[in-house]
C-alpha cells in the first residue's frame, strides 16, 4: 500500500516503472462477491429498502451505504473516488459502501440537486469534493444527533466510526439510526475536514468497478437490451458538420428501400431529416432497422443512397492548412495578451528565431462506437447510453420528441471511452429520431466507419512563434500568433467576442514563463468539420507547439532546456517542485549518444502542473522508439493514488498517439480515416515505460487528474527527437517527418 | 438458416445467415454481451474469444466456421472470475473504461495457455492486436506477469 502522509507540506510519492506497480491497499473486492455497483450502473446494487439520508446516500437495513455518483464512469475512476470522498466524512465502513449513478430526471425536477452532472474539465474531484464532503459530514452529524436524542446525551458525546455510533456504553449502527436521522434537520451544517484530517482519502483502495470489468458483466450502452427492441444502423451525410447555409445545400436525394426490404430481418428504412443546431444536431441521413444489428448494418450497406454534396465537397486538408498558414500574415488578429513590447524587444535582440507549428484534426476514437437506445411510450421516454452529460442528453431527447423534460428518463451505462466525445449528445438526438420513426424501442449503433466520419474532432491549428534572445542567452521577448478552429464558435458563439476565443489559445495566453515582453493574438478559421472537446482540449495541441518552441529558444541561447524552464519559473513554487523532481527522477541529461535523446515538456491544465521527460531512440533510417516517459506532477492532493497514476499513464499514451500517429484528414469535404487501419492507436509494442512521480504542494490546490498529463507528452518526445537527430519536428503527427540522420 | 454452436460449453441453435460474424451471433442472438464490437475488421481485438482454445477475432470469423468448435467468451473463462488472468487484473486494477478488457483478458489467457512464462517481448508480440484507447498497457503487462505467477 502506498501511504500518503498528507501532513507534510511537500511530499513526493513515486510509483514504480513497468514490472513494479502500485500495490493496492485495503481489501480487494472479489467479483464473486455481491457487486459494489450493479451491472446496470443506473440501478441500485441492493434491494430498494434503504433509507435515503440525503440525495447523495442511502443506508440499507444491513448497513450497506449506497452513494450516488453524479459523474459518469468512462475509466477515470469516479465510481470509486467520489464515494471515497463521501465515506471519508461519513466515517463509514468502506466495505459497506456501494455506488449507483445519480438520476438526471430527479436532478432536473429537483432544482439541480446533484449540482453538476456533466463529466469534463477534469472536474470530478476538483469541482465536487467540497459538496460531497459536506453531504457525508451532514449525514454523519444527523446520525449522531439521532443517537444522541435516543440516548439522552448531546451530539458532541456521540462518536461515529466505521458505521458505528457510540457514547459511553451505548452503541448503535448507522442502519439502526438511519430512519431517525432522515427526519433530523441540523441547526447548521458541520465543517468539513481539511486535508490534514483525512484518514481515508489519499489511499489506493481498489476500484469498485473492476470486478464488473474482468468478467464482461459491466453494461455499456452498446450492451443494453430491452423487451421488443429492434436495431438500427445509420448513415449520416458523408460530409459532416457545416453551418446552416451549407447544410441547407447538402441533402439526402434518395434511397431505394425496395433494394433491401426482402433481406432477412429488415423492418424498415427511414429518412433522418436535419434537426437541431450543428453541435447536437442530426445530419440528413438514413436509418435501416432490423431484428439484429448485423442485419440492419448489412442491409444499409447494400441500399443505394444518393446525396447532394453541396459546396463543402471542395474542401480538403491541404486547403484548410493553406488557409490557416495564409492567415498568419493577415490583419485583424484578436489580441489576447500584451505584456510590454514584444516586437520591439525581438527586433533589438542579439538573436532572433522563429518557427511555425501545425497540428491536424484528431478523433476521440472511443473504443465503444457511438450508440444510444431509446424507448418511447405514451407517458415517458427512456434513454440508455454512455452519457458524459446526462441532463444534456435528457434535454435533447425532450427537444427532439417535443415532450416534457420531466417525462424523459436517462439511464447512464458504463462508457466505453469518452474523452469529450460523449458530451455532445448528437447521437442521442439521432437515436430519438430513429425510435420515433420506427415506433419501437431501438438500439442504434454506429459502425466504426460512421464513428470516424461523424466524429467531432480536436481542432487543427497553425501557430507562428518569434523570440528574441539576449546576449546572456535568456529570452527578451516572445511573440505568438495562432490560427485556430474555434470550438467555442460552435458551442457558445456569444462567448467569442471580436474574434477572440481565449479557450482556443490556452497554453499560449496562459504560459507562466518569466519572459519580459510577450504578445499573443489569434485568428479563427473554422471549417465545416465538427470540432469538440478532446481530452485536455486546446492544450492538447498548443503545448506541443509552444513547448517545442521554448526548446528552440533554449537551444538558441545555448541553455539546457531543463534548467531554462527552472530559471524561467523561479518564483512559482509548484513549478519548481515539479521540475526539480523531474530533473532528479529522470536522470536528466542532454549528453546521450547520437540516435538517442531526452526531451522535456511542461504544462498546466485544470490546475495541475505537469512536466515530462521522454527518452527516445531513432535509427539512422529514422525509425522512432519512445523508450521511457518520466512524469512529475502537482495536483495538490490525491484522493486515490492508484487511480491517479492510471490517469497519468492513460493521458500519456493518448498524447503519444497524438504526437506520433493520430491524424484526421479531409478530402472532398469528408473524413478520410474510417477505421483503426487508417487511424492507428498506440499498441502494446509501442509502449514506453512510464514512471509517475506525484510532487504535491498541498495547501488549497486541487488540480484535475483526467487530462493534464496529456499535453506535455508530444513536446517531450519532439524535443527528445531533436537531441537524438538534430531534427526539429514542427508538425503533428511526427510520422510525416523524415527522422533519418547520419 | 439454423446453425448449431457451442458457446461456453452450452449448445445453441441460432437462426442467422452463415456468413454472420460470430461476434454478432454471440452478442445479439445468444445475448452474451461481454464480447465487444470495436472495429469490425479485426484491427482492435475487442471481440477476442477462444475457438478451440486459441484467441480469435470474432468480428471477422463467420459463424458457420465455428460450427463444431468450442467457443469460449469472457463469460465462460471462469465461473467465478478466478481465472489467474482475472485475478491478476483485479489485483492490479487494470481496467479503466473497461470496454476492451474482455478482449485483452481473453488474449492474455490464450497467451498464457501456450506460454507459461511470457517475456516482455512475447507480450508485445501476442498482445499488440488488442488496442486500448485508455492506454492501460503498462498494467496489462504487469498483470500478465502476475497471472503467470498465479497460474
Amino acid at each position: 500500500m502506498t501511504h500518503l502522509d498528507i501532513t507534510r507540506r511537500n511530499f513526493i510519492v513515486s510509483t514504480a516503472a513497468a514490472g513494479g506497480g502500485m500495490m493496492l491497499g485495503f481489501y480487494l473486492p472479489s467479483a464473486a462477491q455481491a457487486a459494489n455497483i450493479a451491472n446496470n450502473p443506473w440501478e441500485r446494487p441492493t434491494a430498494k429498502d434503504g433509507q435515503e439520508i440525503n440525495a447523495w446516500l442511502v443506508i440499507d437495513p444491513d448497513g450497506t451505504v449506497t452513494v450516488r455518483v453524479a459523474q459518469s464512469e468512462m475509466g477515470e475512476g469516479i465510481f470509486t473516488s467520489l464515494p471515497m470522498i463521501v465515506a471519508e466524512e461519513l466515517q463509514a465502513d468502506w466495505k459497506a459502501i456501494k455506488a449507483e449513478y445519480a438520476d438526471a430526471n430527479r436532478h432536473i425536477k429537483n432544482n439541480n440537486v446533484y449540482q453538476r452532472m456533466s463529466t469534463g474539465g477534469s472536474g470530478a474531484v476538483r469541482l465536487s469534493r467540497v459538496y460531497l464532503q459536506q453531504a457525508g459530514a451532514s449525514a454523519r452529524e444527523r446520525l449522531k444527533e439521532a443517537a444522541a436524542k435516543d440516548w439522552g446525551v448531546t451530539r458532541a458525546d456521540v462518536a461515529a466510526k466505521d458505521s458505528v455510533l457510540t457514547s459511553g456504553t451505548k452503541r448503535g449502527t448507522y442502519a439502526e439510526f438511519a430512519t431517525k436521522a432522515a427526519q433530523i434537520t441540523l441547526d447548521k451544517e458541520p465543517a468539513i475536514k481539511i486535508p490534514d484530517q483525512y484518514t481515508f482519502m489519499g489511499t489506493s483502495v481498489a476500484r469498485l468497478d473492476t470486478p464488473l470489468k474482468v468478467n464482461g458483466t459491466a453494461t455499456f450502452g452498446i450492451d443494453v437490451r430491452l423487451p421488443g427492441m429492434v436495431y438500427a444502423a445509420v448513415m449520416a451525410h458523408p460530409i459532416p458538420g457545416g453551418d446552416a447555409g451549407t447544410r441547407a445545400q447538402r441533402t439526402l436525394k434518395s434511397f431505394d428501400f425496395n433494394a433491401i426490404k426482402a433481406r432477412p430481418g429488415v423492418i424498415g428504412a427511414y429518412e433522418l431529416k436535419p434537426q437541431g443546431d450543428t453541435t447536437s444536431g442530426v445530419q440528413p441521413g438514413v436509418a435501416v432497422v432490423a431484428d439484429t444489428w448485423y442485419r440492419a448494418k448489412t442491409a444499409l450497406g447494400l441500399m443505394p443512397i444518393q446525396w447532394e454534396m453541396g459546396p463543402d465537397v471542395a474542401i480538403n486538408s491541404n486547403g484548410l492548412f493553406d488557409r490557416m498558414r495564409k492567415a498568419l500574415t493577415e490583419p485583424g488578429a484578436a489580441v489576447s495578451r500584451k505584456d510590454g513590447d514584444a516586437e520591439g524587444a525581438i527586433a533589438k535582440a542579439a538573436k532572433k528565431i522563429e518557427g511555425v507549428y501545425e497540428s491536424p484534426y484528431v478523433a476521440h476514437a472511443c473504443m465503444e462506437p457511438m450508440n444510444c437506445t431509446v424507448a418511447i411510450t405514451n407517458d415517458r421516454v427512456d434513454v440508455y447510453g454512455g452519457f458524459q452529460n446526462p441532463p444534456g442528453a435528457l434535454s435533447v431527447v425532450a427537444d427532439n420528441l417535443g415532450v416534457q423534460p420531466n417525462n424523459v428518463y436517462t439511464h447512464t451505462t458504463f462508457l466505453g471511452g469518452g474523452f469529450g466525445r460523449r458530451s455532445r449528445n448528437d447521437e442521442v438526438r439521432q437515436a430519438a429520431a430513429v425510435a420515433k420513426l420506427a415506433g419501437k424501442p431501438v438500439k442504434m449503433v454506429w459502425t466504426r466507419e460512421e464513428d470516424f466520419r461523424q466524429g467531432t474532432h480536436r481542432p487543427m491549428a497553425v501557430t507562428k512563434f518569434q523570440a528574441g534572445i539576449g546576449a546572456d542567452g535568456m529570452p527578451t521577448g516572445l511573440w505568438i500568433r495562432s490560427v485556430q478552429h474555434s470550438i467555442t464558435a460552435h458551442s457558445r458563439p456569444e462567448a467569442v467576442v471580436n474574434g477572440l476565443d481565449n479557450g482556443a489559445i490556452e497554453g499560449f495566453r496562459t504560459n507562466v514563463y518569466n519572459i519580459p515582453n510577450q504578445y499573443v493574438d489569434m485568428h479563427i478559421r473554422n471549417s465545416h468539420i465538427p470540432v469538440h472537446f478532446y481530452r485536455s482540449v486546446a492544450v492538447s495541441q498548443n503545448i506541443f507547439q509552444i513547448e517545442s518552441f521554448i526548446d528552440e529558444m533554449a537551444q538558441a541561447g545555448g541553455k539546457d532546456p531543463m534548467q531554462y524552464r527552472i530559471d524561467l519559473t523561479k518564483d512559482l513554487p509548484d513549478y519548481q517542485l515539479v521540475l526539480k523532481t523531474l530533473k532528479e527522477k529522470s536522470g536528466w541529461t542532454t549528453n546521450l549518444p547520437k540516435g538517442t535523446g531526452m526531451g522535456i515538456g511542461l504544462s498546466v491544465a485544470f490546475g495541475t502542473v505537469v512536466a515530462q521527460a521522454a527518452t527516445v531512440s531513432v535509427t539512422r533510417r529514422g525509425a522512432l522508439t519512445v523508450e521511457k516517459i518520466v512524469c512529475a506532477l502537482d495536483c495538490g492532493h490525491l484522493v486515490n493514488p492508484s487511480i491517479a497514476e492510471a490517469q497519468v499513464q492513460s493521458s500519456i499514451v493518448m498524447g503519444l498517439g497524438d504526437a506520433t500517429i493520430h491524424e484526421i484528414t479531409v478530402d472532398k469535404g469528408q473524413v478520410v480515416q474510417g477505421n483503426f487501419d487508417t487511424f492507428p492507436i498506440i499498441r502494446m509494442n509501442q509502449m514506453p515505460i512510464i514512471e509517475t512521480h506525484f510532487a504535491l504542494t498541498g495547501g488549497d490546490k486541487w488540480g484535475g487528474m483526467g487530462e493534464p498529463a496529456l499535453p506535455p507528452t508530444a513536446a517531450a518526445v519532439a524535443n527528445a527527437i531533436f537531441y537524438a537527430t538534430g531534427k526539429r519536428v514542427r508538425s503533428m503527427p511526427f510520422s510525416h517527418t523524415d527522422l533519418s540522420w547520419s | 438458416m439454423a446453425l448449431n454452436l457451442t458457446v461456453n460449453g452450452k449448445a445453441y441453435s441460432v437462426d442467422v445467415e452463415p456468413e454472420t460474424p460470430l461476434l454478432w451471433v454471440i452478442r445479439d442472438s445468444i445475448g452474451l454481451t461481454g464480447t465487444k464490437f470495436g472495429c469490425g475488421i479485426a484491427k482492435c481485438g475487442a471481440c477476442t474469444v477462444h475457438i478451440d482454445g486459441a484467441a480469435a477475432k470474432s468480428c471477422n470469423t463467420a459463424a458457420s466456421a465455428a460450427v463444431g468448435k468450442a467457443i469460449t467468451t469472457i463469460e465462460g473463462l471462469s465461473a467465478d472470475s478466478k481465472h489467474p488472468v482475472q485475478v491478476a487484473w483485479t489485483e492490479i486494477d487494470v481496467p479503466q473504461c473497461g470496454y476492451c478488457q474482455s478482449g485483452q483478458i481473453m488474449a492474455a489467457a490464450a497467451l498464457l495457455s501456450k506460454n507459461k512464462r511470457p517475456t516482455d517481448a512475447d507480450i508485445d508480440a501476442e498482445m499488440s492486436d488488442n488496442v486500448c484507447r485508455c492506454g492501460t498497457y503498462q498494467r496489462i503487462r504487469q498483470a500478465i506477469h502476475r497471472a503467470s505467477e498465479l497460474a
